[in-house]
């Protein structure tokens, strides 16, 4: 008996992404838990632009994509067309955290029932490197090549516990998927969102702090040690938001 | 009804039941309108937190399968041209309406015509288009927002309803369809891989070559549309030499301006596009065979003219009336044709019936 087999909710296409980076165990994660739910044919899923942009072609689900930022939109307007439907966006942080702020907030106020998979990585990816909402003080980036200043470039915003704010939000937590203890736990939040969608509590979110070596100009043992000394003491992991329906 | 109502009701018993916008004047009365009747009819109104989210809502919706609506004005048109080139390049069908005002910037809140050229030449990024169709009384606001819906379905492309402010604002006598609107199946549809292949909704082609080849096949539909979709209507237009060009509420006044030239003895006519895109070209190549001179009369600094005098193609001259955010009178109009006459008299003698 196979211990780990491929998910049926992922399709057999290769995995496009740099080596070291976290979507390939994110994407895994989330098909994993499509699967234990028995969802997969009537799930929606939503891809982002960026890196992700062509997740339609990995998750074995109907999938649509939107424009940058616009997921939640776009997820909303599945979902109320289709309510007995699980829809699920998958974002990353200049997807969500930038030009998409305004359409995470309010699919989270309103109570939006879909989930949210928002990949935080600190930089923007596909475009090349450029600073994030999310880049930490002090950081890298192309675009701010001397490092991140508090005064000229404002302060790193932290969606998890933002978002935890908001009446509408059901669940939220910060995971991360550095190591297999903490891959698990990252399953276990993002079966604990879709269950929250199915029970109909409102809108969840699973921010999973990511690697991005070629970005970040690490190797992949070494982006993992920048992650777990840089971004974990600023953004905290755990749950911010957890219904007792789900505990 | 009012005119901005009018959509509303018409498009619930063309099937919509989805609607998602975003207050602003003069359109509001149609987001209210749906607010109100969607829920007893099983529909969903949703206020969204912008237009950008509005069009977005709409992309979803439309590819989980629905028939859905948003509306705006001019402002608001600009912000959703992301979310119309998105569902132009994944092929979805929605109904979009722009009920205009002036321009540019915030403008002012007096109808007006000045979006044409972002309405009928894309608006937003790459190459696509939308049908556009322009009504010019309530009823034809409800036989055309009815028409959207199937054109939509039919070549799985957003369609446009481009009225304005006076037309928003205006009540007339209407009758409503009450026939069944056509179905027709959405295999292509993301509600849900059943018993069935995934579907992907995507308008991203990593490779040129793939990007052209898409682009090739929406040139395709777009052909199609030029070929079945040009509506053009014509009022004493059989024997016109002087012929005044104008859509929606301009082409009513302009409507009567004609009337009074006939009273004079000028041989006035009117033609009104109804789709403008894909424009009635043949109709003006008819009429400018016969014709001495076109007057295009618009709430623009000129923007239809362009495509009228595309579509003369330098048969005869064409002329340019045009007020901004004023709704012109037929009286001023009816002085611009008096005047086009009498200087084709001292030219070219008489444009006068016998």
């Amino acid at each position: 008996m196979a211990v780990f087999a491929r998910p049926k909710a992922l399709t057999e296409k290769p995995w496009h992404f740099c080596p070291g980076c976290s979507h390939g165990i994110i994407h895994t994660l989330v098909a994993e838990v499509i699967d234990e739910l028995n969802i997969r044919e009537t799930t929606v899923g939503v891809c982002p632009v960026g890196c992700a942009v062509v997740s339609h072609e990995y998750f074995n689900v109907d999938m649509q994509q939107a424009a940058h930022g616009r997921a939640p939109a776009v997820a909303t307007g599945i979902k109320r067309v289709l309510p007995e439907r699980t829809v699920f966006t998958y974002q990353g942080d200049g997807d969500l955290a930038s030009i998409g702020t305004a359409e995470i907030i309010h699919a989270a106020a309103r109570g939006e029932k879909i989930t949210t998979i928002f990949v935080n990585n600190a930089i923007y990816g596909m475009t090349g490197g450029q600073m994030a909402p999310t880049t930490l003080l002090g950081q890298v980036t192309t675009t701010s090549p001397f490092g991140r200043r508090q005064d000229t470039q404002g302060y790193p915003i932290r969606v998890a516990e933002m978002l935890a704010t908001l009446e509408g939000v059901a669940y939220v937590a910060r995971v991360s998927v550095h190591n297999p203890k903490e891959i698990n736990r990252a399953k276990k939040a993002i079966r604990r969102a879709f269950e929250c969608q199915q029970k109909g509590l409102g809108f969840s979110l699973v921010e999973v702090l990511a690697c991005c070596p070629t970005n970040w100009g690490l190797s992949p043992k070494e982006s993992i040690n920048w992650l777990v000394e840089n971004m974990i003491p600023y953004y905290p992991l755990g749950e911010y938001r957890l219904p007792k329906e789900v505990q | 009804m009012k005119g901005n109502e009018a959509i509303g009701e018409a498009a619930i018993r063309a099937g919509c039941r989805y609607f998602f916008g975003y207050p602003i004047t003069p359109q509001s009365e149609l987001p209210e309108y749906m607010a109100r009747r969607l829920p007893a009819v099983g529909g969903v109104f949703l206020q969204a937190e912008s237009e950008i989210a509005a069009i977005n809502m709409v992309y979803g919706a439309a590819g989980a399968g629905a028939r859905v609506m948003t509306s705006s004005s001019s402002p608001g048109i600009s912000l959703k041209q992301e979310g119309i080139s998105y569902l132009a390049g994944a092929e979805l069908p929605a109904v979009i309406v722009n009920v205009m005002r002036g321009g540019p910037g915030l403008g002012s809140i007096q109808p007006g015509q000045s979006d044409y050229f972002q309405a009928t030449k894309g608006g937003g990024h790459g190459d696509y288009r939308l049908i556009v169709l322009a009504p010019a009384s309530v009823q034809e606001i409800i036989d055309l927002t009815w028409e959207a819906f199937a054109l939509a379905d039919q070549y799985r492309n957003p369609v446009m309803i481009l009225s304005d402010g006076m037309l928003g604002q205006m009540m007339e006598p209407v009758v409503l369809p009450t026939q069944e609107p056509p179905v027709l199946p959405k295999p292509w549809a993301t509600t849900g891989a059943v018993n069935r292949e995934r579907n992907e909704i995507f308008s991203f082609f990593m490779q040129g070559e793939q990007l052209e080849e898409h682009n090739r096949r929406l040139e395709q539909k777009w052909q199609a549309m030029v070929e079945r979709e040009k509506r053009v209507a014509e009022f004493f237009m059989e024997d016109a030499e002087i012929v005044v060009v104008a859509y929606g509420t301009t082409a009513r006044i302009a409507r009567r301006a004609v009337r009074q030239a006939r009273q004079v003895g000028i041989k006035a006519g009117l033609l009104r596009p109804i789709s403008l895109w894909p424009f009635p070209d043949e109709a003006f190549q008819r009429a400018a065979r016969k014709a001495r001179v076109f007057l295009s009369v618009e709430m623009s600094l000129g923007q239809m003219v362009e495509d009228v005098r595309l579509a003369v193609n330098g048969q005869v001259p064409v002329h340019f009336y045009g007020r901004v955010s004023v709704v012109p009178s037929p009286d001023e109009i009816f002085a611009m044709i008096c005047q086009l006459a009498d200087e084709e008299v001292a030219v070219n003698g008489s444009v006068r019936s016998a």
